[in-house]
């Protein structure tokens, strides 16, 4: 065995060993633990995908001396090394623009704490990715839902413990209704293993017995997962939750912590229920819907706020409805069109935020529109990081946003029905209509000059890029990354659609 | 047959002593005591209508209800859902539990070679007597290596929310609060301290005995480690901060976990790593049936029961106090 296949097990173990290592630790120590452990599974996560790539096939780690179905194990293919490195890349950066809000806000004898967190969190994400397990991903989904919860309410103010405890009924609602799934899957199969549960259902399904409790299960698990990644009608937790935690913390909740869900979801309709099986059941028709109405609600309820994060919050949930909409096409060029927006649309949304946080420093951390006129002189790049982020989610040419947008568009007309193709072009197009209105309506408010200097006791002040180094290299990144994305979209979309085919 | 006897016979009768005793209106040594029946619980009309003016004014400034017209639909709608929801629910569960195979049947998919290899095998490829120990740390191991640090995590969570720092950021002081729960501590009561005295190194004991004795028969760390942790609880509910913050503070509290944790981490990665590399590993799995048997078994338990004890522990102090 090569040593690269050690990898993947070795990322998960440090992320795992490294937050009982930070409890220990003061926070500045603890902060460069975080970093340099992300870092270094990110380069790990590059090693591995460049193996897997290089032999083209996938691999499975035994976990301990006992092989798979008695023993646990985990599945490394190219998708999910894809998603282990842009998910550490974007988790760094999303660590380093945060890093002064977060001495701000969090208590000094609480800033180790918000590093176990992350470290957890960190493990969580890698362990729902590679595991081929169903159980091991209920126990990482839990640890995952735990840390999440630390993560909003680490900045202590009212807002943001009421945040957390919406996030922790709605959240553990779904962990039940996936818990649920999970036991009458295993009761009709008597396996937790993928691959194992995989080969049960597809005798089943020949066999046609137990049709309703297998149909329940699909629903259960489909359910709960759309609830903890803020699926239309389950988003009432999110623009509390990304609105008034610190700005990191925002972040990482909108662009990996819900992705990761979805991931898992990714994974449970190819490598557990089948895909064929998912479309037959009629479950993704529900998706469909919902997403749909989604990309549409969410936009709306985006363009009445008042207040720059909650606005981009409300936008995660219109995103978070594109991606389930791929679902809902039932067909593989829809699912390669989604899972190039959990990549593209992590790595944007993440941007908003950090550049909205280096806008509204100008104003006192005032997140009112009316105190943000004019924020694109006052904070050079962090306007332009803005309007980077807000040209890829309307969806124009050279950026992310415009490659998914495209593989959706590529998708819905591949699919051979009229009552998918139609719907999804209409709202596709009212969608991007809409994002165009709510974002940029805030980039041209950011660049509207403004000769005052203050509105109700805040004054604006000028912020430049060497104030806060940090920020700006994650912002400056931040952009690369989006036009990398946009321009070079191309081997990633090629990596998803082997990955995809190695997942069936 | 019992006869009507008068009150004054009655009360020399032994039984009406013995009553007496028992419900303490009369006591050996201080002769008769005087009972107060307890004033039933009543609060001013002025004070209800205080607090509920207060809750009504704080719910409007969070939401905004007079003006915010959506939100009082929703309000409304909410609980009308809410109960279709449940209904749905039950109904569809209840629909799908009966199409279940049937529970216990010899032939249900459960009963398939993965159990078997566990019952038939696992004594001799884990060397634990138990075979859900040697289910849970040796075939899984993974998970309750995940399972231990949801548990880290919670008590981290918990140490966020409600641990009071001396801080200025925080709207917490330490100060008020301190003094407060230091008056609400137990003033050496002698019967509680006479109790824990007796009772709490049994309970510790048995909980090192219930974690020692893991993979012999039932146990492990998980219930061991929750049996000391009650222990420790009593014991500090008699003896008060002072005495615990001698052997277990926030100080002690980190570096056990941290040191059961590392520990768990490292033996479970050798393990995971030899056995994907197909190495053999060194680690002898001894005579099934003694303590120092069944491989790592033994010391994954005692990592998981320090992490349980002081889990508890922690738990219940961060709620009492919000400091150790």
């Amino acid at each position: 065995m090569a040593f690269v296949q050690n990898l993947p097990f070795i990322s998960i173990i440090l992320s795992l060993f490294s937050g009982p290592l930070s409890s220990i630790l003061g926070g500045k120590k603890a902060k460069w633990v975080n970093a340099g452990v992300i870092t270094v599974i990110g380069g790990m996560s590059a090693l591995v995908l460049s193996y897997v790539v290089s032999t083209g096939e996938e691999y499975v780690y035994r976990m301990g001396h006992f092989p798979a179905p008695w023993g646990n194990e985990i599945r490394v293919g190219v998708l999910e090394a894809v998603m282990a490195l842009f998910f550490c890349i974007i988790m760094l950066l999303c660590i380093l623009g945060g890093i002064r809000e977060r001495e701000n806000e969090i208590e000094d004898t609480k800033q180790n704490l918000y590093y176990i967190m992350v470290d957890l969190l960190l493990c969580s994400l890698l362990a729902l990715i590679y595991t081929n397990d169903l159980f091991t991903a209920y126990v990482f989904v839990e640890i995952n839902t735990i840390s999440a919860c630390g993560l909003i309410m680490i900045r202590q103010n009212g807002r943001t413990l009421e945040a957390a405890t919406r996030y922790m009924i709605m959240s553990l609602l779904g962990s039940g209704l996936l818990m649920l799934g999970i036991c009458f899957l295993y009761d009709l199969t008597g396996h937790l293993l993928m691959s194992n549960i995989k080969e049960q259902v597809a005798l089943l399904r020949t066999s046609g017995g137990y049709h309703i409790p297998l149909l329940v299960s699909v629903v259960l698990m489909s359910v709960g997962l759309a609830i903890k990644s803020a699926l239309f009608p389950f988003h009432s937790w999110l623009p509390d939750a990304y609105g008034y935690s610190t700005v990191s913390s925002a972040a990482i909740l909108s662009s990996l912590v819900s992705k990761g869900y979805i991931f898992l979801l990714v994974k449970i309709f190819y490598r557990v229920i089948g895909f064929d099986m998912v479309r037959d059941s009629k479950v993704i028709n529900v998706l469909f819907v919902f997403g749909i109405v989604g990309m549409i609600m969410g936009s709306v309820s985006a363009i009445r706020e008042s207040s720059i994060r909650r606005m981009i919050a409300y936008s995660s949930v219109a995103q978070i409805g594109y991606i389930y909409m791929g679902f809902g096409l039932g067909t593989t060029e829809g699912m390669v069109a989604s899972l190039y927006h959990v990549i593209s649309h992590a790595a944007t949304k993440a941007l908003l935020f950090v550049a909205a946080s280096g806008l509204t420093d100008t104003a006192a951390d005032s997140t009112d529109f009316k105190d943000l006129t004019g924020a694109g002189y006052r904070n050079k790049l962090a306007g332009v990081a803005f309007t980077v982020g807000a040209l890829s989610m309307v969806g124009i040419p050279m950026f992310s946003g415009f490659i998914s947008k495209l593989l959706f568009a590529q998708a819905s007309v591949g699919v051979d029905s009229m009552k998918r193709m139609l719907p999804t072009l209409i709202a596709l197009a009212i969608s991007t209509i809409l994002n165009a209105v709510y974002f940029m309506k805030t980039v041209i408010r950011l660049y509207t000059p403004v000769r005052r200097v203050k509105r109700d006791g805040i004054v604006f002040t000028q912020v430049k890029m060497k104030e806060n180094r940090a920020k700006s290299f994650a912002l400056v990144c931040f952009i690369a990354l989006n036009l990398f994305l946009g321009l070079f979209s191309e081997p990633i979309v090629m990596l998803i659609r082997n990955g995809l085919e190695m997942f069936a | 047959m019992s006869k009507k006897v008068s009150p004054e016979k009655y009360e020399k009768t032994l039984s009406y002593r013995i009553s007496q005793w028992f419900y303490g209106t009369k006591d050996p040594f201080l002769g008769t005591v005087e009972m107060q029946p307890q004033k039933p619980f009543a609060e001013d009309k002025e004070t209800v209508k205080k607090r509920r003016q207060e809750k009504q004014g704080l719910f409007k400034n969070i939401y905004d209800t007079s003006h915010n017209a959506e939100l009082q639909f929703f309000g409304k709608v909410y609980k009308v859902f809410s109960v279709l929801f449940c209904v749905f629910l039950v109904a569809m569960l209840l629909v799908a539990v009966s199409d279940l195979p049937t529970f216990g049947h010899p032939e249900n998919p459960v009963n398939n070679e993965v159990a078997a290899r566990y019952i038939e095998n696992g004594l001799q490829e884990t060397g634990a007597v138990n075979i859900v120990t040697g289910m849970i740390l040796d075939y899984r191991a993974f998970d309750t290596l995940g399972e231990s640090h949801v548990l880290f995590i919670a008590t981290c969570t918990v140490l966020i929310l409600l641990r009071l720092d001396n801080s200025k950021k925080g709207s917490h002081g330490m100060g008020y609060d301190m003094e407060e729960d230091r008056l609400h501590e137990p003033k050496n009561d002698v019967i509680l301290q006479t109790v824990a005295r007796i009772l709490v190194p049994p309970i510790v004991i048995f909980g090192i005995y219930v974690i020692l004795g893991g993979h012999l028969g039932p146990g492990g760390g998980f219930s061991g480690g929750a049996v000391i942790g009650a222990g420790l609880i009593l014991y500090l509910n008699a003896f008060g901060f002072k005495k615990t913050e001698r052997f277990f503070n926030e100080k002690t509290y980190k570096r056990l976990s941290f040191c059961a944790l590392g520990c768990y981490c490292l033996a479970k990665s050798y393990s995971f790593y030899t056995g994907a590399n197909h190495i053999e590993s060194v680690i002898p799995l001894g005579t099934p049936g003694a303590i120092l048997s069944s491989g790592l078994i033994l010391v994954l338990n005692i990592c998981v029961g320090l992490v349980v004890a002081g889990t508890m522990y922690t738990f219940y102090v961060m709620f009492r106090k919000g400091a150790y």
